[in-house]
């Protein structure tokens, strides 16, 4: 592909994706710059990640906005996020620089808010643990006023 | 999307329930991507394995199978990736009944739909190798990034759900590996070394993948001193997209689609080095708990290494061999299966290691630390719990047959 067109971002508190899916959310944002793969990098049953090699290892996922660099792994990933989103362990929303077909088919599948495709490395632009909206209508993710 | 008549009229409704939510949620994903269209597929490859689904993804499939008055059914030939068990060696596996009853009813429902139960991630040898041009709609990565390289045929990677309304609605969004656009080189790599065995070409796939990085990098690798074959392939491709979530690679001379390289500059020179590191990083205790030999699954030529390396042995550990349901046949017609079994090893069939609830069946069989020959696998199963160690067949027959490396 043919990552689609520009973006721009607006201020530092406001960033805008090239790719969007689903509802808007607010949560607080687990940022590492690494991949992401539900099948590789996730205990599933206990909601946290558990790839011994992983930025975010040992820490829960659940409720949270993922903001990572990029999808990574097979394609189990795109059942997974449904299955994981029935049972209420899921991401609040996920966030990459770039992403791969398998989790955008999951996002779409499960229901999980998605952004991708930000000008500059998104996972230095957010601090870990601020508080963040992700508008897919608008395609932004905004730190909320206190982590400005 | 731009939409014809009959895509028109699936998404109405005017030709059932499934085929309306089957192309609805290809639409989510196409507009994602900004897809201007369909692409007409002439096969497709389904994962769907019931740890990945859950009771979730099974009861999806199922209220599928029941719409429609139970008569909707997959457009094209429409093929599965491994199951999660092989039912004829669950007992001895450790797997839960609860874990073959979801099996059971995924099987089903998926039947119920036309799908043929292939339970493959090796279609390319066995099933149906797609040929250069043909667009298809293909889980796996593997299965993919094979297809896309050394087939010279059109896939992304289809997600299960995505997989099924491909199946269901005859097509795809036309994006990314459907179009030329993506499939040209995008870094340029030369290789100072030439594996000679599986777990060197899936060492040297991982090394690639890493440095390719993502799903929409298209490497183009120059230095081979030999033309590899199928098998070797299938290790390095399989160890690239599951490192990297490359889709396609090109080998200059030696894949069929002109990589463009030409035009890049030299990004990254891969010594053999490297890919002893990499080797040396899944190096874990000198003990181990059980061999597997899974991912992708085997072929004949490899069964029939394996049971060369068996004659003879006794182990003290057990060693798994996964293959197709197709092989498997061919292996116990030609006594592969009974020599391997012989000196105390298992051949599985319809299966893959790590889709058969790898975590689970570790708890109920004490296993740890296992070895394997498999770069892909040993990637995938940090997140489970093992303890991997990446090593030659030999090496790995060796400690089956000691308990240790060394």
């Amino acid at each position: 592909m043919s990552e689609p067109d520009s973006c721009t971002s607006t201020a530092q508190s406001t960033f805008v994706a090239r790719h969007a899916i689903g509802d808007r959310v607010t949560g607080a944002a687990l940022v590492a710059h690494d991949g992401f793969s539900a099948r590789y990098d996730l205990d599933r049953i206990r909601g946290i990640f558990s790839r011994p090699s992983h930025a975010l290892v040992g820490q829960s996922y659940v409720g949270k906005v993922l903001v990572l660099d990029t999808a990574k792994g097979g394609v189990a990933s795109a059942w997974m996020l449904h299955e994981m989103a029935r049972r209420g362990m899921v991401p609040a929303a996920l966030v990459f620089n770039s992403v791969n077909p398998v989790l955008v088919q999951g996002a779409a599948f499960g229901g999980v808010t998605m952004l991708a495709g930000f000008d500059g490395d998104i996972t230095s632009m957010v601090p870990h643990g601020a508080t963040v909206t992700i508008d897919p209508e608008t395609r932004t993710l905004q730190l909320m006023p206190e982590q400005r | 999307m731009k939409l014809n008549d009959e895509e028109r009229a699936m998404l109405e409704g005017e030709l059932g329930r499934v085929p309306q939510i089957a192309i609805a949620h290809q639409i989510k994903v196409g507009d994602f991507f900004g897809a201007t269209d369909f692409v007409p597929v002439t096969q497709v490859h389904i994962m769907a394995d019931t740890e990945s689904l859950g009771e979730a993804g099974v009861a999806w499939l199922e209220s599928l199978a029941r719409e429609d008055r139970g008569e909707a059914r997959v457009r094209v030939p429409t093929i599965t990736d491994p199951r999660g068990t092989d039912f004829s060696k669950a007992t001895r596996l450790g797997q839960a009944p609860w874990m073959l009853d979801l099996e059971r009813r995924a099987i089903e429902a998926l039947a119920h739909l036309g799908v043929l139960m292939s339970d493959t991630c090796i279609n390319y040898q066995t099933i149906q190798a797609p040929t250069r041009g043909e667009s298809v709609a293909f889980g796996d990565t593997g299965v993919v990034i094979y297809t896309n390289s050394v087939c010279g045929a059109r896939s992304n990677f289809e997600g299960g759900p995505s997989a099924v309304s491909a199946g269901l609605t005859g097509r795809t969004p036309r994006y990314g590996f459907h179009l030329d656009a993506a499939r040209t080189a995008t870094l340029r790599i030369r290789v100072g070394f030439t594996p000679r065995s599986l777990n060197d070409w899936g060492a040297l796939g991982g090394v690639i993948g890493r440095l390719a990085g993502n799903y929409w990098a298209v490497p183009a690798i120059e230095g081979l001193a030999v033309s590899p074959g199928s098998d070797a392939l299938k290790h390095f491709g399989a160890a690239m997209a599951s490192f990297g979530s490359v889709a396609m690679f090109h080998l200059i001379g030696l894949t069929p689609e002109e990589s463009r390289a030409d035009r890049l500059p030299l990004a990254h020179h891969v010594s053999e080095a490297d890919v002893k590191a990499l080797q040396d990083a899944y190096a874990g205790d000198d003990e181990i708990d059980v061999v597997v030999f899974s991912a992708p699954q085997l072929s004949l030529y490899e069964l029939r290494a394996l049971a060369e390396l068996c004659d003879g042995r006794h182990f003290v550990k057990p060693l798994l061999a996964v293959t197709s349901p197709q092989v498997k046949p061919d292996a116990d017609r030609l006594g592969l299966t009974e020599r391997i079994a012989a000196a105390g090893g298992l051949v599985l069939s319809g299966m893959c290691f790590y889709q058969s609830y790898a975590r689970e069946i570790a708890e109920a069989n004490g296993w740890k630390r296992l070895a394997t020959n498999s770069a892909k696998l040993v990637n995938i199963l940090g997140g489970y719990g093992y303890a991997t160690t990446l090593a030659s067949m030999e090496r790995c027959v060796d400690a089956a047959e000691t308990g240790r490396f060394g």
